[in-house]
């Protein structure tokens, strides 16, 4: 039974049923969205039909392009930072034992699943006064007194670096275990040192897979919702937080859509980069 | 890097994922109603009131029911697909791969506000379906992968000696396909379980007001003060998670299944 293409109607029928739930609750929602995106706002009810380009004139505007500044500034530093120590984290998993290994995993995607809400309530307790950080600095005679330190932007750094921690190592796992163990053994046999051979060798061999988890993990980063509003101050607030805001407590849907529709854009943009980086290295391998 | 520099810097990002998890089950033990760390006295009557105090409780049960049935919708979403794209090769089978996957590779609050509108209009807005139905749709790309995976695995010549030996397709489904893909199915399950339990943004736009999930109830108690229940929740998440995730690795092949999980050119 090899893959064969389908010769009687009752061979779709196990289509049927994704199909419909997929097109109902999943394109029809996003048709809605982009329709809505071009309505007129109505105050006090939520909008009604029409074609405007009102709601996207609006990003022409300050306080749409700080917020949009921040947000790729954010997502942007947060995935280097992630990129930065999860790319030598998971190569060390990738040669550990088995064993090892799985534990490493288990653990790792136990943080991957956390809510964001967790994380930045966890973060934001590290970062307090009387239960944070600060304090052990007080017990060891550095600081006078304890501090907080959130919120503030490097809280909110730090914050979305570890929410993307977990998932670049999961991005970058299967390119790293798949990467020949001889190669980094070859140039260490030719007389190169450990971090040598890890900067020469394995960082260029993975150059393609190294710039596919920074896209990855910036557009995720892009999705913070939770974090800027916890760790962050009001300037520090994302699109995504602009959207969710218009949308719940301004009831603006149409302004709401078309920062949503701009926003996957954006994203859809950087996806299709990176699924080209991925057809540019088949051949290669 | 030696040894030792690969230990200290494993050992480094062990501390750095540790820390807040640490404090908050350190806080979680307060004796009194105060955010302290190292914690003073020692109590576990938060995690009771976790069970006891209504509006907790009420939480709890929303926040399980949904995990419990969305990911159930997922699984039952996700294998028909899964089956017919690997069963029949078809030009658009790029295409519905595709769109199973979608929901989760984009920022999320653009799913939710999709969302949002959806049920506005179906006059659903602030309903537990609506909730159940957009985690499925949301997560559905979980069991998705890991069940093409698990048919992927399969060999298929086991199948063609079955067919040899006058199996028609259902008993090939019944006897060889289904008992192979089970462990798949039940790894697609537990992924789209805890991340359901843990979503936050597409539950509070659809329902946020009237169906109070856990992870929205922290948020909202995050907003008007700190109480320890917050962490102890925090806890027994964690340790949900720990515990669901420590049993798939225990009862399957977690690298492999995290080894093309994300890698595009498998699937």
């Amino acid at each position: 039974m090899s893959a064969e293409k389908p010769r009687s109607p009752a061979q779709y029928a196990p289509l049927l049923y994704p199909a419909l739930m997929l097109s109902v609750f999943f394109i029809i929602p996003f048709g809605t969205m982009l329709a809505v995106s071009f309505f007129h706002r109505v105050e006090g009810a939520f909008y009604e039909p029409s074609f405007e380009l009102s709601n996207y004139a609006r990003f022409i505007s300050p306080f749409f392009g700080r917020a949009l500044g921040f947000s790729l500034l954010l997502a942007g530093a947060a995935a280097i930072v992630a990129v930065t120590i999860a790319f030598p984290f998971t190569y060390m998993l990738t040669r550990m034992r088995r064993r090892h290994q799985v534990r490493w995993l288990v653990f790792i995607l136990a943080v991957l699943s956390l809510s964001e809400v967790i994380i930045g309530f966890a973060w934001a307790t590290l970062m307090s006064r009387s239960a944070g950080l600060s304090n052990i600095l007080v017990w060891a005679g550095v600081l006078e007194q304890a501090q907080a330190w959130s919120p503030s932007f490097p809280a909110l750094l730090i914050g979305l670096s570890y929410v993307g921690f977990p998932y670049t190592v999961l991005v970058l796992y299967p390119a790293l275990s798949r990467l020949d163990p001889e190669l980094p053994e070859a140039s260490r046999m030719l007389g190169a040192s450990p971090l040598r051979s890890f900067f020469r060798v394995v960082v260029p061999v993975l150059r393609t897979s190294i710039i596919s988890a920074l896209i990855m993990v910036f557009v995720f980063n892009l999705g913070a919702y939770v974090l800027p509003q916890v760790l962050g101050k009001p300037q520090h607030w994302t699109l995504s937080v602009l959207i969710t805001d218009q949308a719940i407590f301004q009831s603006n849907l149409p302004f709401a859509s078309a920062m949503a529709i701009f926003l996957m854009m954006v994203s859809l943009a950087l996806v299709g980069v990176t699924l080209m980086l991925g057809q540019e290295r088949r051949p290669a391998r | 890097m030696n040894q030792a520099g690969r230990r200290l810097f494993m050992g480094i990002v062990l501390l750095a994922l540790m820390a807040p998890l640490v404090v908050v089950a350190g806080v979680s033990v307060n004796a009194k109603k105060e955010l302290l760390f190292p914690p003073r006295g020692f109590s576990l009557g938060w995690y009771l009131e976790l069970l006891t105090q209504a509006d907790w409780l009420n939480a709890v049960r929303n926040s399980l029911i949904i995990a419990v049935l969305s990911a159930l919708l997922a699984v039952s979403i996700a294998f028909p697909l899964g089956y017919f794209l690997w069963r029949y090769k078809v030009w658009y089978a790029r295409v519905l791969f595709t769109l199973g996957v979608a929901p989760f590779m984009l920022p999320p609050v653009i799913t939710a506000l999709g969302f949002l509108l959806f049920w506005v209009n179906a006059g659903l807005y602030g309903n537990m379906i609506a909730t159940i139905i957009s985690h499925a749709i949301f997560f559905v790309t979980l069991p998705l992968v890991t069940i093409s995976l698990g048919l992927e695995s399969i060999d298929r010549q086991i199948i063609e000696a079955s067919r040899m030996l006058g199996a028609d397709d259902r008993t090939v489904f019944r006897t060889v396909i289904l008992p192979m893909v089970r462990p798949y199915l039940i790894s697609g399950y537990a992924f789209a379980f805890v991340l359901s339990l843990n979503e936050y943004i597409v539950a509070y736009m659809v329902a946020g007001f009237t169906v109070e999930t856990l992870p929205i109830k922290i948020f909202n108690s995050l907003r008007y003060g700190y109480t320890p229940v917050m962490a102890s929740v925090a806890v027994v998440f964690v340790l949900v998670a720990i515990l669901v995730f420590g049993l798939i690795a225990r009862f399957g092949d977690l690298p492999k299944l995290l080894g093309a999980w994300s890698s595009r050119e498998t699937t």
